[in-house]
């Protein structure tokens, strides 16, 4: 069963994250997650893998660690090893707003159905819902509010900027 | 939502505070339908506990002792009178037939059923009230003074910038899982302390620059509880259009560099205190330099439009001390008590602040019953243009009472038991749950406040020993804000039995202070005898009028600590 959420709809993954410690044995083709320490110390052959790479950030690690390799990333994953552990979404947004990244930003770890709409809003584009959860009940919590204040990914404007409707 | 449980009621009310736009009271009916999805999921057995706990606490529900407790938002303490009355339904329906005002403004209902509070909700968004994030690791309701709008002394309206951040920090999606709660202030009054910024997370004072401009002195990292601290200036002066910006960025911050595995390390103060105060300014500015003229600075025409959420009343031109008044105060000597202890002085000429104190003896800090509340609102709606505030000593304020009628209103609260003249004095005791509703409390609080007010019952002494807070708190998780009593109780627990510890000297009106411990702990039946002796030293030692906390100030801890435990070897 699909457990990833990508824009909005469910869809197949095709990327696999590898933990620091089976960073010995990065498979040889395939999209590949990998941790922002195997990303520092092996960049430039994983520059030459036979897949797409990507970079996980644990929480303590910030978007500032990656500026140089944005535009080598089609990818940026954003780790939640406890839900409630929310420096993820502060990243998110300044990889958004202060790098204007533009590809995809992924939630893995424990990512359940209502955080997902803070998430969506902070500029997540993609979530990997913790296995054992129904991804397309999570997919729900994408709709909880259409009402906003805040500017957000979706629109930079705060409520107090936006046409009234 | 159109299957609502109430209609409407606010048609026609809310004239002086903020009133909600469509978009607003949309927002409320999502939240109540979500939460009501959570509490369902849970129950079914599809959210576990732990995921479930977060979720409820970002909604004011704790697990209690012996129910789960309800933590509705007051924002900066104000509420019209049809939300007086729904709250007097909610405790005759939900609950057991009362609540109780807080120390950060809010109200909490002691008995509610978990199954039940999702109704509770819908019934509370039909008069524009919630419950978010009046709890967990989010920023809480912002808290201001009571006699916002009506002190003669503030150099703004603090009202309209609360309703700002209060719109700002309700689901803003970066700073839903802070390390830790986060609590907003603000306060215009200058060289005064209403709002107790000075202990908050963040403390806004508007002030006025040397171009007679105003802006805003922030604070930060100020906060009770364990290692209890009073903030520092961060911001020296922030233009108004700049201030969410300005906040944004500390709770940037914040939220990245805030300690999540120690949670008695979380609080920002912790990490103001250990980065030091320059280079969490430093960390904040860069953010700042960021946000500062992006979106999130707010247009004139917003601040405009919360100014004028805020008009003044249509008070009627009177003249100060008229006839009926001086009348009444010649010819009722506990009216005349009443009326200079409870009641003080308004930017209006004609008009009066009243407040209501909840804190007779034997009756519960704080706690107001369900009849007491509707007829509360009817006073509200004929002396006070409908409209009233709670305090974060636990009492109620009417804002706008004329003079010339103020006997009456006196009367009609004398004989709802809200007109104790204490206001201010001993008894006016603030205290948290504690030990009889708290599953956190060391000892217990509402016994041991009750002890003390029934130490003194004369009224004469108790205006003659003049202000004096004392505060009590069941734990050093400080909600009874001990810390800032000029005698502040704690519950302690020493072998599985209750004790309490005693400092003196803490203040939160015209500045915050810590407190300082006195010495070793009591057993429950000797903190009135404590405190009794404290006074009696205090009587001995006053020069003339001298206030408890002056005369402390004066004299120092030791003349009290050896008067208590006796003479220091
Ligand atoms: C579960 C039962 C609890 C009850 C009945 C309770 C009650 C209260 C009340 C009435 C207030 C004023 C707050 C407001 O209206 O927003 C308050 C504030 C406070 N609470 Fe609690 N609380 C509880 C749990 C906790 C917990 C779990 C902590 C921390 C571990 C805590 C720490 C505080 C602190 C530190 C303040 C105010 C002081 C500050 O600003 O630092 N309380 N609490
Ligand atoms: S101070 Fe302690 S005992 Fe009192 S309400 Fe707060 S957590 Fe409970």
């Amino acid at each position: 069963m699909a457990q990833l959420i990508k824009d909005g709809a469910l869809c197949e993954n095709s990327w696999i994250r590898i933990t620091p410690e089976d960073a010995e044995g990065i498979p040889a083709n395939g999209d590949i997650i990998v941790s922002l320490s195997c990303w520092q110390e092996q960049k430039d052959a994983l520059k030459d893998h036979n897949g797409k790479v990507a970079v996980c950030l644990s929480p303590g690690q910030e978007p500032a660690e990656l500026a140089d390799d944005l535009a080598d990333l089609p990818m940026i994953a954003i780790d939640f090893p406890m839900f409630a552990d929310g420096r993820g979404y502060s990243y998110a947004r300044e990889l958004r707003t202060r790098y204007a990244y533009q590809g995809e930003i992924r939630a893995v770890g424990d990512v359940l159905q209502d955080q997902l709409f803070y998430m969506w809003r902070c500029g997540f584009n993609a979530f990997d819902i913790r296995a054992d959860k129904d991804a397309s009940e999570a997919l729900k919590g994408l709709n909880d509010f259409t009402v906003t204040y805040q500017a957000d990914a979706r629109d930079p404007r705060p409520i107090y900027r936006r046409q009234p409707a | 939502m159109s299957d609502r449980l109430f209609p409407n009621k606010l048609a026609g009310y809310l004239e002086y505070m903020y009133v909600y736009q469509d978009y607003d009271q949309r927002l409320l009916d999502e939240r109540v339908a979500q939460f009501r999805d959570q509490t369902q999921r849970y129950l079914d057995g599809k959210l576990a506990e732990e995921e479930y706990r977060p979720l409820r606490l970002q909604n004011g529900l704790y697990v209690q002792r012996y129910a789960p407790m309800l933590r509705v938002a007051v924002p900066y303490g104000m509420m019209a009178s049809p939300q007086l009355r729904m709250l007097a339904h909610i405790c005759r329906t939900w609950d057991k037939g009362y609540c109780h005002v807080s120390t950060r403004q809010n109200i909490q209902f002691n008995w509610p059923e978990l199954q039940d509070v999702p109704d509770i909700l819908e019934a509370l968004a039909s008069v524009q009230m919630h419950a978010i994030q009046t709890s967990g690791n989010c920023i809480r309701n912002t808290t201001t003074d009571e006699f916002a709008g009506v002190n003669a002394k503030e150099i703004d309206d603090p009202r309209p910038w609360c309703e700002l951040i209060r719109q700002w920090s309700t689901f803003n999606p970066e700073f839903a899982y802070l390390p830790r709660k986060f609590k907003i202030a603000v306060n215009a009054v200058p060289d005064e302390d209403p709002a107790l910024i000075g202990v908050h997370d963040i403390g806004v004072q508007i002030v006025k620059n040397a171009q007679d401009e105003t802006g805003f002195q922030i604070w930060a990292g100020g906060g009770l509880g364990r290692t209890p601290m009073t903030g520092e200036v961060i911001g020296e002066f922030v233009e108004p259009r700049y201030l969410l910006a300005y906040l944004e960025a500390v709770l940037r911050v914040y939220n990245k560099y805030g300690i999540r595995d120690n949670k008695y390390k979380a609080r920002i103060k912790i990490i103001v205190k250990a980065m030091g105060r320059d280079k969490f300014r430093e960390l904040t500015e860069r953010e700042f330099a960021e946000l500062k003229d992006g979106p999130i600075t707010l247009t004139e025409q917003e601040m405009e439009r919360m100014r004028a959420s805020f008009p003044a009343p249509s008070y009627s031109s009177l003249k100060d001390l008229p006839e009926a008044l001086e009348q009444a105060l010649s010819s009722s000597k506990a009216f005349s008590r009443w009326y200079h202890t409870n009641t003080r002085a308004h930017k209006q000429s004609g008009y009066r602040a009243v407040t209501l104190t909840l804190k007779k003896t034997g009756r519960v800090p704080g706690d107001i019953t369900d009849e007491q509340l509707d007829v509360v609102a009817d006073l509200a709606d004929r002396y006070s243009f409908g409209e009233l505030r709670t305090t974060h000593q636990q009492n109620m304020v009417l804002a706008d009472v004329r003079q010339d009628e103020l006997f009456d209103l006196w009367q009609a609260l004398d004989s709802l038991g809200l007109a104790t003249p204490n206001l201010k004095l001993l008894t006016d005791i603030v205290a948290c749950p504690g030990g009889d509703y708290c599953s956190l409390a060391n000892a217990k609080s509402i016994p041991i406040a009750e002890a003390i007010q029934h130490r003194f019952e004369d009224m004469d002494y108790l205006h003659d020993l003049g202000e004096l807070d004392i505060n009590i708190s069941g734990c050093m998780n400080a909600c009874g804000h001990h810390h800032i009593g000029h005698i502040g109780i704690l519950g302690v627990d020493k072998k599985g039995r209750e004790y309490y510890q005693i400092t003196l000297g803490g203040r939160g009106d015209k500045v915050s202070r810590i407190g300082d411990k006195m010495g070793p702990s009591f057993e429950s039946d000797e903190v009135a005898d404590v405190v009794e002796k404290i006074v009696k030293l205090y009587v001995e030692l006053r020069h003339d009028d001298e206030l408890f906390i002056d005369t402390y100030e004066r004299v120092g801890m030791e003349p009290f600590k050896e008067r208590i435990y006796g003479p220091a070897n």
